[in-house]
């Protein structure tokens, strides 16, 4: 595999244009309200990578410790957009334990810079973006969605 | 100019001969940074090897040298763009340049530099115009301005095509406008500006004129008095020369009236602990050590492209700037923003590849030794206008050949096979 097919694997390609959990997202103050009558605790982050413009926007919904729903929009490279939307398969129905871990897992993974090789147990298929640690300039690319959720869940503990 | 003299060229830039990820380095990103040649490697080195002194301070030899030297590259610099040498202020970059008038006018603004500064002073009901085409370096500054002093930052919208509405511009452009800022050649569509249109309707209102020369003054002849602009701004890096040092031009009667913006040491004549006086142009305006092995660098960067010759430069790169469109008109889903084939433009050209965001066509690119610039350019105002949020910009120069064309348009047109877009995909 050439080092750019292995940056652009064929998931990742695929999720670029599937784009699961892509959604217009309605307004936060309502899905906000609508989820706290149900038990859910609804946050959203929205993260900008300025050196090319990336941008999405992630919504997480959290209901007594597991991550219930993820829904975002954005606009920018494959590797952001893929990313977003294999993040949504991958932790959707996890602990926010779980969750949590795995994003640390794929944090350190994403900056060895090509040193560790994911782990397909833990990632499952976020292990697509391995070939990306070896483009420092990309590792942004594909820890935006990440770093949104992050910041969604920490939002949703706050409330 | 032939191939056959670019090989020749070629050979004073030691940074072309390279392997990029396993091929030949093809740099086409020159609008964002040009490379330097030997001389001007050279010119920096033998500076701080033999000359290196602070300027305009000290009686001793080599001080006496490096003001010598420094001032020569003032006068070289000058004379490059028509201007007189008095009226060359350095700067550290275009963008301080312009940053340089916007506080001066804003001091103006506050009373500073007395009543012969009041022609600089702005406030509300005053109208500041720029273009839709903007770097973004030529629309903060004045968006602040306009904060800062109460005055209305107005613009000229941008075509379809890329070009300036110039019947809109005359609605623009009117009786409250006292400065008008532009872009002499838009860094993304390639687009030359009519300047003489344009500095007809500031006169006409009688409001002053900023040029943004950044990306003419590398590329084409330019004679800021016969193009009648009361500034000019451009950037070494972009000129083979080194990053750090930008030039201001201003009409010697302006620069005597205007105040300053940064203030301190080599700016003045006498000081007391209440105040200050301060030096004529250009040194009322370039406080504190200077950038001198820059500005003798960036000399011997005029002197690499006088000896080559501007018209052959200009001509050489309006070659290359066709032999882009016209390439680019054959690749299924690309879109070039701008005007295509046959209108004159810079050697540069900016597209959008359907379905395959810029970064991944940069990507690409990279993989086969190309480098060219992805994103907005400095330019989001003018993407949104042509309705992109971003593009991926081949420029050229002196030192590029057709083959480097050819093979960046061979391998953008790989690109949306596979990133698995059928060509003619619409986003």
């Amino acid at each position: 595999m050439s080092d750019l097919q292995s940056l652009y694997q064929t998931i990742i390609l695929e999720h670029s244009k599937e784009r699961h959990g892509a959604a217009t997202l309605t307004p936060l103050a309502e899905a906000v309200s609508r989820g706290a009558a149900t038990g859910l605790s609804v946050a959203e982050s929205h993260q900008i990578n300025t050196t090319c413009g990336d941008e999405v926007t992630l919504r997480v919904s959290i209901a007594a410790g597991t991550v219930t729903d993820l829904v975002w929009s954005g606009e920018g490279c494959s590797i952001s957009q893929a990313s977003a939307s294999i993040l949504t398969d991958t932790l959707r129905g996890l602990s926010t334990d779980e969750a949590r871990a795995l994003l640390d897992n794929f944090r350190e993974m994403l900056r060895s810079r090509g040193k560790i090789e994911p782990d397909e147990e833990i990632l499952g298929d976020a292990a697509a973006f391995g070939g990306v640690s070896r483009y420092p300039a990309r590792v942004k690319c594909a820890m935006l969605p990440w770093v949104a959720f992050e910041a969604a869940l920490i939002e949703t503990e706050s409330r | 100019m032939t191939n056959i003299d670019v090989e020749r060229i070629r050979n004073d830039f030691p940074v072309l001969h390279q392997t990029v990820n396993g091929h030949p380095l093809t740099y086409l990103d020159s609008g964002a940074t040009s490379q330097n040649p030997i001389s001007v490697l050279e010119a920096e080195q033998e500076y701080y090897e033999q000359r290196n002194a602070a300027v305009h301070r000290g009686a001793h030899t080599l001080a006496v040298e490096a003001t010598e030297a420094f001032e020569a590259a003032r006068e070289k610099v000058a004379a490059f763009v028509g201007a007189e040498t008095d009226e060359i202020v350095w700067t550290s970059n275009a963008t301080e340049a312009i940053n340089l008038l916007a506080y001066s006018f804003s001091n103006a603004s506050l009373g500073l530099g007395g009543p012969p500064a009041r022609r600089f002073s702005l406030g509300s009901g005053d109208e500041i115009v720029v273009t839709e085409m903007e770097h973004h370096a030529n629309l903060i500054p004045w968006q602040q301005l306009a904060l800062r002093t109460g005055a209305t930052l107005r613009f000229i919208p941008v075509l379809d095509d890329g070009s300036l509405d110039l019947l809109a511009a005359a609605d623009v452009v009117g009786q409250h406008t006292r400065l008008l800022a532009f872009t002499h050649g838009s860094n993304v569509t390639g687009i030359i500006n009519p300047v003489a249109e344009l500095v007809a309707l500031a006169r006409k209102v009688g409001a002053l004129v900023v040029l943004d020369a950044c990306q003419t003054v590398p590329h084409l002849p330019v004679d800021v008095q016969a193009l009648d602009v009361d500034f000019a701004v451009f950037s070494g890096h972009k000129m083979l020369g080194p990053t750090g040092i930008g030039v201001l031009f201003g009409k010697a009667e302006l620069l005597a009236d205007m105040p300053p913006f940064l203030t301190g040491g080599s700016m003045i004549t006498t000081v007391n602990m209440q105040a200050a006086e301060f030096l004529a142009p250009p040194q009322r305006f370039e406080a504190g050590t200077q950038r001198i092995s820059q500005a003798i660098a960036l000399a011997a960067a005029v002197d690499y492209l006088s000896e080559t010759g501007m018209d052959r430069v200009a001509a050489w790169e309006a070659q290359l700037g066709q032999r882009l469109v016209a390439g680019l008109a054959e690749i299924g889903g690309v879109r070039l923003l701008g005007p295509g084939v046959g209108v004159e433009r810079l050697g540069l050209a900016a597209v959008d590849v359907a379905g395959v965001h810029a970064h991944d066509v940069g990507q690409f690119l990279d993989d086969a030794g190309i480098a060219v610039r992805v994103g907005h350019h400095c330019a989001q105002p003018l993407h949104r206008r042509l309705g992109v949020t971003a593009s991926t910009r081949a420029s050229t120069y002196l030192y590029n050949t057709t083959d480097e064309v050819d093979l960046f348009l061979a391998t953008l047109a790989e690109v949306a096979p596979f990133f698995g877009v059928s060509a003619g995909a619409t986003r």
